[in-house]
This record gives C-alpha cells, structure tokens and sequence, in this order.
C-alpha cells in the first residue's frame, strides 16, 4: 500500500504541489488527473526521489521512502516513463534486464534467476517476441510496452506510470490500460497513474484523484470525481457527463448540451 | 567465432600489430631477424654479440618506453573519451573538446614552470598538477554550461572550447615567461611524447591504471545513464556518486596522459565513435574495446609523426588530427547504421 502524506514540493518560492495527500491500496488502480501544469509529473517525481520534497512522507506499508537510498527505494517502487527519447543501442531484452539494477552488484551482472524474471515481465506484457529488436526500432507502443516490463522486471508492489498513454494510438491506449488493470488485480499491485484522457481514467481506474494547481480537489470513484459542475469549472471548458452506453463507468463529453 | 569475443580479438589483433611496427620503425633501421633475436634475447637473458648491443640500446632504453608511453596515452584518451560521451550523452564530448585536456595540460605547465629541471619529485608533481587542472576544468565548464538541472550539449561544448583557449592562452604565456626549455614545451604542447627513458612510463602508470580500471567496471552504469538520470535514479541508481566516480576516473586517465605527452586532439573523439559504428554502444563493451583500440591507433600516429619527416619528428597532435579527422569523416560517410548513437 502507497501512502503520501501532506506531500509539499516547491521550485524556488513557487509552490507546486501544496500537502498533497492520497493512498492506493494494493490491486487499486488510482489514476491522478488534472489540467496541465497542475503537478502531476511533479507529484510522481516527487514520490519517486527524483526531486526533494520540502515536506511530507511517502511510505509504504508504514516505512519511510523518501528515506531510503535510490536503490532500497527501486525495490519498492517502479515508475514507467514516457517512451520519449528511448537511446537506440540497446535490444529490448537488455533493456527490460536493467529493471533488476536495485538487486545487481556495481558490474550490473545478472543470473539466470534475474533473466527468469525478465523473461517474465516481457511475457507479461505480451512483447516477448520483440526481445532481440533494438527498443530505437520500436513503435512508441511497442516502447511503452517494454518500459511497463523493465518496471515489472523490479519487482515492486507499487508501479507508477506518468502519462502512459500520451503517444499512443487508440488500439494501444486501451490495449495498455487494460494490461495494467489486470496486472493490478493478478499481482495485487498498488498503481498510481497519471492520465490526460478522463474517459480512460474512468473506464480503467478503481479510483480517480484530481490535482489542480497542486492540491487534491477531489477524490473518489469516477463517478464521484467526474460531474460535470467539477470537470467543467477545473479544465474551463463545459462538460456533459453521461452513462457509458456499455461499461459502468460515466463518460465525459466536451461541448454543451 | 562469437559475436561477443570477435571485437576484441580484431582490435587486440590492431594493437598488437602497432606495438610490433612502433618497436621496429624508427631513425635507426633494424633488421627484423636483429630485432626478434634482442626480443628473445632480453627475456631469456642470453648474452648478445657486441654489434647487436647498440640495436638493443635503442630498443629497450628509446623505443620501448616510447611504445609504452604512447600506448597508455592512447589508452588513457580514448576510453576517457567513451566515458565522457556516455557520461554527458553527447556524442561531441571528448578530453579535447569540453577543455579537460587543456586544463590538465595548463595544471601540468605550472608545475613544470615551478619545477622545471626535473628532480624525480618534480616529474611525481606534473600529473598530479594535471590532474588537479583537469578535474577543476570539468566543474567549470559543467557549472558553467548548466541551465537549470540540464545540461545542453551545445553549451557544454561551448563552455569547453571557450575555456580550452583561455587555458591555451595561459599556457602560452607561462611558457613563454620561463626560461626553460622553451622549444622542447611548445613540441610536448602540440602533443609530442619526446619525454625519453622508462621514468614518465612509471609515473604515470598507476594513474592510468586507476582511471581506467574504474571506467572499466562503469559500463552497467554508464549504460543506465543512457536513459538519462531520472530514469537512472529511478532504477536504483545513486546517480550523483556514480557520476562523480566516471568523472573523477576520467579526469584522472586523461590528466595522466596529459601531463606526459601534451595535448592530442581527435582520439578520445574518434576512436570511441568509430567502435561505436562498429560494435555498438553498450558501454560493457565499448569502455574497453576503445582503450584497446585508443592505444593502437595512437600507436599507428606515432610511427606516422616519426617516419615522415626522419629524422625530424612532427608532433603526434598534428598527426592525430590530420590521419584522424579524413578518417572519421570516411567511416562516419561509409556507416549504414545511423542510429548508433
């Protein structure tokens, strides 16, 4: 289980994230949404050790991560990046391999246990056939896929993904977050992931949190979340909000009535 | 053959070719079966007729601490150079060009200047000046060309070039205000190994040994760098320390090779890139196929800088630059493999 306690992040004097608060159970998708510049990258850096917070506690299961060392904390904790800018040298297999770094020596060796797990993070994700390709080849489906697997290959309870889907195409957004959910549920991961697209944060998410301009406006089910006097008055945009016509999740709809 | 163990054995093949042609060419000529015999010779310890004993001189007293001192230089430059490329991930950074070598060459100019007949602590002082220049260059130049938490690859070259030239300028007037050896300064500046006799050998091994053998054990980190540092952290990675380890070990390789044999352009550049066409970037094996490949053909450099003109020498710097950069540019034309970096 991921806790973020009154997490509090600034740039110089400016304040991005204000005590910001939130957990993800164990096998719980949260999907963190919110307008640009709201701190949604800055908050899964902030989570992650990348950037110091000025305040607040990230734990999981009651430890202190912030406190631990960059490598204690990768055994907790996996984060997903964008597929920007992926370096071309290296085969998908040597990349997925990578994720075990927080348990390999200075020399990065790996044993046949640690391939055994990347095989089957690769597995996992349905990329096992691209092993032998260059990750520069692929298409940023392809790569995200294979970023999913280098984090599953950590072997954390806790899988962060920061706008995974932003360069996909449909067949690959939806194909992804149904990947994650169900590795949520199989593995009973805490998954924290932040999304532009509100209607797939509905139809894959447990939970939804809205960030804007650095605080936690709401948070609850996508029902509760998503109403249109909420998402209307947060993106400046009016917003109609009906059933999904087959899934029981809302559906937002830009645009007036 | 395997993938895996075919580079090595073509460049070790390279290097073991340079270090026979560098022992053997030279002002005076030496019949190949006078120079196998004194090789033979000096290791089994057999006794040598006295027309073969000048042959012998020459080689183990000229030419093979030459061959060694080039060879650590080539070393030393051209897997400080991978280092640096995967460290910066930027495909211009070399000893040369991001003001490294300058640094160190004006740490060691100041040592010479203050120690300047050489006493064996003088000769101790010249790399360890160097290497104090070379590692105050590269915070500089990293401070200076810096943008928040980024560093831009152009900035960081800029930064280099500009600080190369003041430290050039430096170096210039603190030769020209001793009264020392002025020529036999200025040829070592141009990158010359003219330092004779095995002393510089010894003085800068251990240097070159530490540096490299750090940057040799670095290729899984260098390799997590490619990610760049967020990724890096985020795998596990203490990203700062390991940084600061690559640079400090670097620095150290280059300052060693810096402070003996002057400031050689093109090696630390090329070298690594053209290993990189060849074999590609995975650090593990790039880190050590360019020190392999650095020392031959820095090897290759000075049997041209001391052949063409013979009995003058040139300077091995101008060698480097006038064989290294048509080359480069001739493989770089012939790559099919664009995406190598």
């Amino acid at each position: 289980m991921l806790t973020i306690e009154a997490l509090t992040v600034s740039y110089g004097k400016r304040l991005v994230l204000t005590e910001v608060s939130l957990e993800v159970n164990s096998g719980e998708v949260v999907a963190l949404i919110g307008p640009n510049g709201a701190g949604k990258s800055t908050l899964l850096r902030a989570v992650s050790g990348i950037i110091p917070a000025q305040g607040g506690k990230v734990r999981m299961n009651g430890e202190d991560l912030l406190a631990r060392t960059a490598m204690q904390r990768a055994r907790c904790l996996a984060v997903v990046p964008q597929a920007v800018s992926m370096p071309p040298a290296f085969t998908v297999w040597e990349t997925v391999l990578m994720g075990r770094t927080p348990y390999l020596n200075f020399l990065g060796q790996v044993s046949t246990k640690d391939e055994e797990i990347a095989r089957l993070a690769l597995d996992r994700v349905d990329a096992l056939e691209l092993a032998e390709r260059r990750v520069g080849e692929l298409s940023g489906g392809e790569q995200q896929r294979v970023l999913l697997a280098r984090a599953l290959a950590q072997s954390t309870p806790i899988l962060l993904l920061d706008e995974p889907t932003s360069n996909l195409d449909l067949h690959y957004q939806v194909s992804f977050m149904e990947t994650v959910s169900s590795l949520a549920r199989q593995d009973n991961l805490a998954v924290l992931v932040a999304l532009h697209d509100l209607n797939l944060a509905a139809r894959y998410s447990d939970r939804v949190a809205l960030l804007v301009d650095g605080e936690i406006k709401a948070s609850g089910t996508p029902r509760q979340v998503l109403t249109p006097e909420l998402i209307s008055a947060v993106y400046h945009l009016p917003v109609q909000v009906i059933p999904h016509p087959f899934a029981d999740v809302p559906l937002v709809l830009p645009g007036r009535g | 053959m395997s993938r895996r163990t075919l580079p090595y054995l073509w460049t070790l093949l390279f290097l073991a070719l340079a270090v026979i042609l560098s022992i053997a060419i030279g002002s005076v000529f030496i019949p190949p079966a006078d120079l196998w015999r004194i090789l033979t010779g000096s290791f089994s310890g057999a006794a040598l007729p006295e027309p073969l004993k000048t042959f012998a001189f020459i080689i183990t007293s000229i030419r093979l601490p030459r061959t060694v001192l080039v060879l650590l230089t080539g070393a030393a430059l051209s897997g400080s150079g991978a280092a640096y490329q995967g460290l910066f991930r930027n495909p211009l950074a070399d000893p040369y060009l991001i003001g490294v070598a300058s640094g160190a060459g004006l740490g060691a100019v100041l040592a010479m200047s203050i120690q300047w007949p050489y006493s064996f602590w003088g000769l101790m002082a010249v790399p360890l000046a160097s290497f104090v220049g070379a590692l105050l260059t590269v915070f500089l130049v990293y401070a200076l060309a810096r943008v928040g938490k980024a560093v831009p690859k152009t900035n960081l070259i800029l930064a280099g070039v500009a600080f190369s030239s003041f430290a050039g300028a430096l170096t210039s007037f603190l030769m020209l205000r001793s009264t020392g050896e002025l020529r036999r300064a200025i040829s070592w500046l141009l990158g010359g190994a003219s330092q004779a006799g095995w002393g510089p050998v010894l003085t800068i091994l251990p240097y070159v040994v530490i540096g490299l053998g750090i940057l040799l054990l670095s290729g899984h980190t260098l390799n997590l760098l490619q990610f760049g540092d967020d990724q890096a952290q985020q795998l596990g990675l203490p990203v700062s320390r390991r940084r600061a380890l690559i640079l400090m070990a670097a620095s150290l390789a280059t300052a060693a090779a810096v402070s003996f044999s002057g400031i050689i352009g093109f090696v630390g550049l090329i070298v690594p890139h053209v290993m990189r066409l060849w074999f590609g970037a995975d650090y593990r094996r790039l880190v050590p196929l360019s020190i392999i490949a650095g020392a031959g053909a820095l090897l290759v450099a000075d049997v041209i800088a001391r052949s063409v003109l013979s009995p003058q020498e040139i300077p091995l710097g101008i060698v480097t630059a006038l064989v290294g950069a048509p080359f480069f540019l001739w493989v770089l034309r012939r790559a099919k493999n664009q995406g190598f970096w």
